[in-house]
């Protein structure tokens, strides 16, 4: 029961004319996020950082608006899946396989809004799982100290790089070379050695997260769109007529639940995220459904799955962003970002010393869900329409965005010159396949991991087997080397089906 | 011959190497701060970068396509416009620099001159009166320095 009561905690903190209406503002720009090609939820939710903080909101306010964006973007991701075949985000891929032949079919409008209903009921367990399980891993969280944490952020590094990744040796690169930029700046441990400033004052404090984070995702972007003369925008979609198929509806609700469940695990494991969770949902609803033949020829079932899984694992990954302070995503590590920038320290004190932050935000989580849903079934073709923006405008305008954004943290010109240089940095490692995420992972959690390590052998004077003393750190190194290890083997399996019909996919 | 992937490990183990060299250099405290201080961390991830740096050496993933010279031209056109971006937004102000930085790229994403110049103007003007009017941001709207 304890639960309900901080739930209605959550809700009274939530629930002001004012935090309604940022959740309202989010859901409708997170949904557009979502659902414009190019434009992934991380990227939005980054982008949007710097002006949330620079409006002086307070925590709830903030968070109010940016999780909001955050499920909105992963109802977003299906409407140019099923409308175009291109994915408006990464975890929509497997959207597109049923969903653009229903469309083709003419039944656009059943997809959209049979995949609306598998997101809300898909991100509405989560949520529910979430208010339910992160409490009880906050306790366990509990028993971590350095030497459990060095283990958890290893973890979080080897499960995202193995999963993530074609190569590995690509994916530890990239965690490394994250870690390394953490590095930069005054050692926060002794306050003194200046490390890799080469004598440049700005650097002195490290550099901000935020501009890398920007740089990485928004800037590189439009580096891309500016090659590809923005192929890829989606000019002239047309939906006919929106019903409500509601034995479509009904036939499929085992499947959201079963997908839901899937998904939600799928998304609690450190770095695994929504990707794996619609991956999942997809290929085990076609394996025990009667008619898995038809999946990928426009059936009902392969719509709501993915929608239902992916919507599931976003939730499901806010639960160790928020207990361990470990995202199990590209966006969840944004969200952290943002946390971080508000002086907010995840992690099992959190739910001890700010409830009002945590179950606030869960509460903000129902209520997104609830505007979500009346915003993608009934009004569904507003977006549509608004897909129509052409990428010459989109991407001068996402540019201009984030230079402001940055601009108005610090207003230095040093951190936009710095956000050009990551942008130029995400561009080419995007080329060479070395994957982003672990790179913002290791900015974000790097000054922790080496303060960890630091404790830790501070703690045994010095002698390096203390970080495998106690049978949670050992457990947690297992799964670390299985993770970064096991899935050079399972490649094979984990393989996607190839996309309908000849659209040009954002696999990034 | 020669890969990509193979430029970049070489990269990453030259960078690795002069990270090890820069951390003997660091001066620490004359106070310890623990047994491991501020050079051990670095180390030990540059340690990692070699070896990785290495296995990208030995087993190059097939070549990506990089960019034609054209595309990599307009590529580098924009990174101009953004680093003149960065130093103008200030002795400028929000609207000059904004419009001719976001033409520039819209023609460079699609050229036609009309529609880039409409855009540039645009956006200018309608993300200065979202900026200012509806998020409450201060910024100076035009500015000359000389």
């Amino acid at each position: 029961m304890d639960t309900l009561s901080n739930l209605a905690l959550g809700f009274s903190v939530a629930v002001t004319p004012f935090t309604l209406f940022l959740a309202v503002v989010g859901c409708f720009l997170g949904t557009i996020i979502g659902a414009l090609p190019g434009l992934g939820p991380a990227n939005g939710v980054a982008i949007l950082i710097p002006l949330a903080f620079t409006m002086g909101f307070d925590a709830t306010e903030a968070l109010a608006l940016l999780t909001s964006v955050y499920y909105g973007a992963m109802y977003g991701g299906r409407i140019s899946s099923i409308l175009l075949n291109i994915p408006g985000d990464e975890p929509a891929v497997m959207t597109t396989l049923d969903g653009y032949p229903m469309a083709r079919q003419g039944r656009a409008g059943d997809a959209l809004v049979l995949s609306g209903v598998a997101s809300f009921a898909g991100s509405f367990l989560a949520t529910i799982g979430l208010a339910v399980m992160a409490p009880l891993l906050a306790r366990v969280a509990y028993l971590f100290g350095p030497a459990e944490y060095f283990a958890l952020y290893l973890l979080a590094f080897c499960t995202l790089g193995g999963l993530a990744g074609k190569n590995q040796a690509k994916s530890a690169i990239a965690a490394l070379i994250g870690l390394s930029i953490a590095m930069i700046g005054i050692d926060p441990n002794n306050g003194t050695t200046a490390r890799y400033t080469f004598g440049n004052l700005h650097l002195n404090d490290g550099i901000n997260f935020l501009v890398a984070i920007v740089g990485l995702f928004a800037v590189a972007e439009v580096f891309f769109f500016i090659e590809s003369h923005g192929k890829d925008s989606a000019v002239g979609v047309k939906l006919d007529k929106v019903t409500l198929p509601i034995r479509e509806i009904l036939n499929c609700k085992w499947v959201m639940l079963r997908a839901s469940i899937l998904g939600f695990f799928a998304g609690v494991l450190p770095g695994a995220g929504a990707s794996l969770g619609s991956f999942m949902a997809y290929m085990s609803e076609k394996a025990i459904a009667r008619d898995g033949d038809t999946f990928g020829t426009g059936n009902p079932k392969g719509v709501a799955a993915p929608e239902a899984g992916n919507n599931a694992a976003a939730g499901g990954a806010l639960v160790p962003m928020l207990t361990l302070g470990v995202p199990g995503s590209g966006t969840t590590a944004v969200l952290l970002a943002l946390l971080m920038t508000l002086n907010i320290t995840p992690g099992p004190l959190l739910f001890a010393d700010r409830p009002d932050v945590v179950w606030g935000l869960i509460a903000t989580l129902f209520i997104a869900n609830i505007v979500l849903l009346v915003m993608n079934v009934p009004m569904v073709r507003i977006f549509v329409y608004i897909l129509s923006v052409p990428a010459y405008v989109l991407l001068p305008g996402v540019t201009m965005v984030s230079f402001v954004g940055v601009y108005s943290l610090s207003g230095s010109y040093f951190d936009l010159l710095m956000m050009v240089v990551f942008g130029i940095g995400g561009y080419i490692l995007r080329k060479l396949e070395v994957p982003l995420v672990p790179v913002i992972l290791g900015v974000l959690l790097g000054n922790q991991m080496e303060n960890s390590l630091r404790k830790a052998m501070t703690l045994s004077d010095g002698d390096w087997t203390y970080l495998f003393s106690s049978p949670i750190a050992i457990v947690l190194w297992i799964a670390a080397i299985g993770g970064f290890v096991a899935p050079m083997f399972l490649r094979g399996l984990l393989r996607r089906p190839p996309l309908p019909g000849d659209g040009v996919a954002d696999q990034d | 011959m020669i890969r990509s992937d193979r430029v970049f490990g070489l990269a990453i183990v030259l960078v690795a190497l002069a990270m090890i060299a820069g951390a003997l250099q660091f001066q620490e405290p004359f106070f310890a701060s623990g047994p491991v201080g501020p050079k051990v961390f670095p180390i030990l991830i540059a340690g990692l970068m070699v070896l990785c740096g290495g296995l990208m050496m030995a087993r190059p993933d097939p070549e990506p396509d990089w960019p034609h010279a054209m595309s990599l031209l307009r590529i580098a056109v924009a990174v101009v416009v953004m680093v003149g971006y960065a130093y103008a937004l200030k002795p400028f102000g929000f609207l000059l620099p904004t419009a001719i930085a976001s033409g520039v790229i819209a023609v460079l994403i699609r050229p036609d001159a009309l529609r880039a110049t409409l855009t540039g103007a645009g956006l200018s003007v309608g993300l200065f009166l979202i900026f200012k009017y509806a998020l409450g941001l201060t910024l100076v709207p035009w500015r000359w320095p000389f």
